[in-house]
């Protein structure tokens, strides 16, 4: 018993450096499993209004590019209207149907916390499940895609950015709609790499990256990047570098996009459902 | 002696500060982090006992991860950190010892005593937060490149603040 007392006096600062580690260590692996799974009822009191601050801050220098991309956003959109509504009409008078209508819906939210330094980058939005948006929701900016909503809270929620090395993405090219799986190799933040295709399509510098709508989070359609570089890794497939349109460094307000048909798709896709 | 303590705790904040609101958002050519935090570790007084410098690592490296979304990766690091720094500077050690009342910065020992010191802990401190935060050896030269990078840029900002502040 003395000796075992003695044991631990003398080797103090070891146990304590252990003890240390292994708690740094437990919480450090408890919230990677899911990643940011406990971290808004964690530090919202501090970390939370600090963000939130800053946040605001930043937005303040922004003002100016704000009003550029919303007034460039506002004449594009005009533009669409008119033919919003003709096809619109088109629809609704060759399938006289009432139940048919919107299959995605767009909520407006801002970014008050993201990162693009890490390996597996999130972004926080002031806007949770009371304004409707929900898991899996994609998440897009007027340039190009962002990221896919990864949990909620009442007043906000989490981005998996693309911008993480645990993020994949079913792309295609916009003019032979050969798809693939597009994700990031936690190296340049400017750039994500696009597999799958195989070699023997024309790939060139240049061609338009979008997304495939084969996964029920992203419409079929929206821009990601343009080709940057075009290289053969073994195999029958083309390793295809993205140029990404959207501006991780400088987002400040995103659109969050619900697919409201999303759980019909899943189900329908799902050959046990029904059984 | 009695204003080691304020002292060290103005150090604390100033430091945290300085790392959460400037350099938190500087990004150095694509993915170079500098962590500049330690810098409060390598300045503790040479009386700091051993289990304090491990508490005080722990609490620097939480602090800056509740800032960060990172819970216990850089308190991992900044307490491995601490443990190693007895050891280093037993290892640097003058002939006739330190002396008493000081900590190891430029103003008391010569320039280049400090950047050997400064180097090895920074080293140690981002090799450990660098693999731990990727989790993967696939990728193991390109890691190592960044946590050479980083701690370059890192041991030139503490070296650079040392004629800045907190000189005595």
């Amino acid at each position: 018993m003395w000796n075992l007392l003695r044991f631990l006096i003398r080797y103090h600062i070891a146990f304590l450096f252990v003890a240390m580690e292994v708690l740094a260590l437990a919480l450090f692996f408890s919230h990677n499993v899911f990643q940011r799974a406990s971290f808004l009822n964690f530090t919202d009191a501090i970390a939370g209004s600090y963000n939130n601050n800053l946040g605001n801050l930043r937005l303040y220098f922004r003002l100016a590019e704000d009003n550029r991309q919303l007034a460039e956003e506002n004449s594009r959109l005009r533009n669409q209207l008119e033919m919003a509504y003709r096809s619109e009409e088109v629809v609704f008078y060759s399938v006289a149907d009432s139940i048919r209508g919107q299959s995605y819906s767009y909520t407006s939210a801002r970014v008050i916390n993201n990162s693009v330094n890490k390996q597996r980058n999130f972004l926080t939005l002031d806007k949770g499940s009371i304004d409707g948006i929900k898991t899996e929701d994609g998440v897009i900016t007027p340039q190009g895609i962002v990221g896919v909503v990864y949990r909620v809270s009442p007043h906000f929620s989490t981005v998996l950015s693309l911008l993480n090395i645990d993020f994949r993405l079913s792309a295609k090219l916009k003019k032979n709609d050969y798809f693939g799986s597009l994700y990031w190799d936690g190296t340049d933040y400017r750039r994500a790499i696009l597999t799958e295709i195989p070699h023997h399509v024309q790939v060139h510098r240049g061609d338009t990256i979008i997304t495939s709508g084969y996964s029920a989070i992203f419409p079929e359609g929206i821009t990601i990047g343009t080709v940057d570089d075009v290289s053969q890794k073994g195999g029958d497939f083309l390793e295809i570098r993205v140029l990404l349109t959207t501006e991780f460094k400088h987002i400040t307000h995103v659109d969050v996009v619900t697919n409201l048909r999303r759980i019909e798709r899943e189900n329908t896709e799902n050959p046990f459902y029904g059984d | 002696m009695i204003e080691v303590l304020p002292r060290n705790i103005f150090r604390f904040l100033v430091i945290v500060l300085i790392q959460v609101l400037v350099l938190n958002n500087v990004q150095l050519s694509g993915y170079i982090n500098p962590y500049f935090y330690v810098l409060f570790i390598l300045l503790l007084p040479f009386e700091t006992p051993a289990w304090l410098l491990l508490l005080l690592g722990f609490g620097l490296g939480f602090t800056i991860d509740l800032f960060m979304y990172t819970y216990g990766l850089h308190a991992a690091s900044t307490v491995l950190m601490a443990f190693m720094r007895p050891h280093v500077l037993n290892y640097f050690a003058p002939h006739d010892g330190y002396e008493p009342g000081t900590f190891p910065g430029i103003f008391y020992y010569s320039t280049g005593w400090f950047i050997k010191y400064a180097a090895i802990l920074i080293f140690i401190h981002h090799l450990s937060l660098f693999y731990l935060e990727v989790f993967r050896l696939s990728d193991f030269f390109h890691t190592l490149f960044r946590v050479v990078m980083s701690s370059m840029i890192t041991i030139i900002l503490v070296v650079l603040s040392q004629f800045v502040m907190f000189r005595k």
